[in-house]
């Protein structure tokens, strides 16, 4: 589902004189339908990087990230926007580690957006939506009100309920269950359980063990680069 | 592989373009795509060539040099600024659309709401009276502004709704390619939230492609698909949205998105 190959990533700080941040490089990452990855590696390794990198949001600096897309193979790092967001569209879903919300937007219309956009009428869109809110143990009282004075963990799971509302078959999750407690972890555990059962390709990011050991088949190391001079 | 379109599908087709005033270079080599359906939003600072790029691209102003072609729906490409003056005017009332920051450029000042909105269908041959109101009296709904204010003069409507009645009476047309002049600019901070909110939702319901200048890099980051920054009349980043804010790779759009907050 996603091949990587040759993948480097180097951040020039053009207001640090044009520093150089090298933070991976020679990155061999496949993973296929119904697995889940999940990049391991001290802060600062660069596993936010690289998975921003798989979604197209930080620019690739060498190499290829190859994505099956519709049966065919897209390369999000040469490809134009719009293949990139007709991908994100049908295919990849980022579940970033803050909700960016929408001005005005309710929980329940940010959550539903995506099925609608698809083509679903939006009262199934938002009964859809309603059902994944409450799985996650956001009340209906919520649903009617804009996400912004949410606290972090409801925020979180407005992304998680966002992000998994798609059913999309590739699928990044960055720190989805950091700020939940155990009863809201174990919630998310077993969305990203049913996502692999059903052929999802998964690439994580979790620093809790027990999350960890639930969803992951295996690891990705990512060790810190050497700073340059 | 995903087929890949072949470049003539392409809605605005601009090259090349250049453009002084006097010793001051207003736009320097730029180049610009629009595809059917994508907001482009043009971004840098105050006097870097945005609003010229943007007269420049709806043909209301001429370029020293380049060309700006329009592929019709017929599949039909036009250059915009060699066309008979007569069919670009017919272009502006049909396929495009232009929302200006100053509602007051747009609007009729002495004509009624309504009358402002349905003048646009009837430019474009609607002639039942009955039809027309209604149409209008739906599209003032659209943009929030009460039905029963329908016989009112603009005149006597804040700045947001001014805007608004603008987006109304642009809108009405279904036009295929809307161009922005800082639609936002100019209204409180709430009132503008309202309007972004609105012109974010009709632009993704009629599927319209649009060009936006802005100088708000928070505006572009909820409009647009793609971003094009602006530094002294030349385009030297442009890529999509969220990867030229996140990850922006030239020295100016880096500068650009370090000196705004949180957007
Ligand atoms: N947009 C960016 N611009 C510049 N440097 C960045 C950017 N994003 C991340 N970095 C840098 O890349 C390195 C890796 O960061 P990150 O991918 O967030 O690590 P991790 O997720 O493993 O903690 C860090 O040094 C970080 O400062
Ligand atoms: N009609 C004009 N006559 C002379 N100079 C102009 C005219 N229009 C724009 N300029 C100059 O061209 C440059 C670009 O202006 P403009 O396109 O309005 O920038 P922006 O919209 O990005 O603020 C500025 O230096 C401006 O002063
Ligand atoms: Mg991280
Ligand atoms: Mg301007």
């Amino acid at each position: 589902m996603i091949r990587t190959e040759g993948l480097a990533k180097t951040f020039t700080l053009h207001l640090r004189g044009g520093m150089q941040l090298p933070v991976f490089s020679g990155i061999d990452l496949t993973v296929h339908s119904g697995e889940c990855v999940v990049l391991s590696g001290p802060s600062g390794a660069g596993k936010s990087t690289l998975m921003r990198s798989l979604y197209g949001n930080y620019r690739a600096g060498a190499g290829h990230i190859w994505i099956r897309h519709h049966g065919g193979m897209v390369d999000i790092a040469a490809s134009e926007p719009r293949i990139v967001l007709a991908v994100r569209r049908e295919t990849l879903v980022y579940v970033s580690q803050f909700l960016r919300v929408v001005p005005r937007v309710s929980t329940l219309d940010i959550v539903a957006d995506e099925p609608i956009t698809r083509g679903i009428a939006p009262d199934e869109a938002r009964d859809m939506a309603g059902s994944l809110l409450l799985r996650l143990n956001i009340p209906r009282r919520m649903h009617g009100i804009p996400p912004a004075t949410f606290s972090g963990g409801e925020q979180q799971r407005v992304n998680v309920a966002r992000g998994f509302i798609a059913a999309h078959p590739i699928l990044l999750l960055d720190e989805p269950t950091a700020s939940l407690d155990a009863e809201n972890r174990s919630v998310v555990v077993g969305m990203i359980q049913e996502a692999k059962a059903r052929g999802t390709a998964v690439v994580a990011i979790c620093h809790d063990a027990d999350v960890r050991a639930a969803i992951a088949d295996r690891l990705y190391p990512l060790s810190p680069a050497r700073e340059a001079a | 592989m995903t087929a890949v379109p072949n470049g003539h599908d392409g809605l605005i087709t601009a090259r090349g373009l250049y453009l002084s005033f006097g010793a001051i270079p207003a736009l320097v080599d730029v180049d610009i795509d629009l595809w059917p359906g994508e907001v482009l939003a043009v971004v840098g600072e105050s006097g870097s060539g945005k609003t010229t790029l943007l007269n420049v691209l709806s043909g209301r102003v001429a370029p020293d040099a380049g060309a700006v072609l329009y592929t019709d729906p017929e599949g039909e490409q036009h250059d915009v600024h060699t066309m008979p003056a007569p069919a670009l005017r017919t272009l502006h009332r049909s396929d495009w659309g232009f929302v200006h920051q100053d509602p007051k450029q747009n609007l009729r000042m002495n004509v009624s709401a309504g009358g402002n909105v349905g003048e646009r269908l009837m430019a474009r041959g609607a002639r039942h009276y009955g039809t027309i109101r209604a149409e209008a009296i739906d599209w003032l709904t659209q943009v929030e502004i009460d039905a029963d204010r329908v016989d009112d003069l603009p005149r006597t409507f804040s700045g947001g709704m001014l805007q608004r009645l603008q987006i109304a009476r642009t809108l009405v047309t279904h036009p295929r390619l809307v161009f922005m002049d800082e639609p936002t600019g100019g209204l409180d901070v709430s009132v503008q939230a309202r309007l972004l909110d609105l012109i974010r939702t009709l632009v993704a319901r009629l599927g319209i492609a649009a060009v936006l200048v802005t100088h708000d890099i928070a505006v572009a980051r909820l409009l647009a698909h793609r971003i094009a920054v602006m530094q002294r009349g030349r385009v030297v980043e442009t890529g999509l949205t969220d990867q030229v804010l996140d990850d922006p790779q030239h020295a100016y759009t880096q500068l650009l998105v370090s000196s705004v907050l949180q957007v």
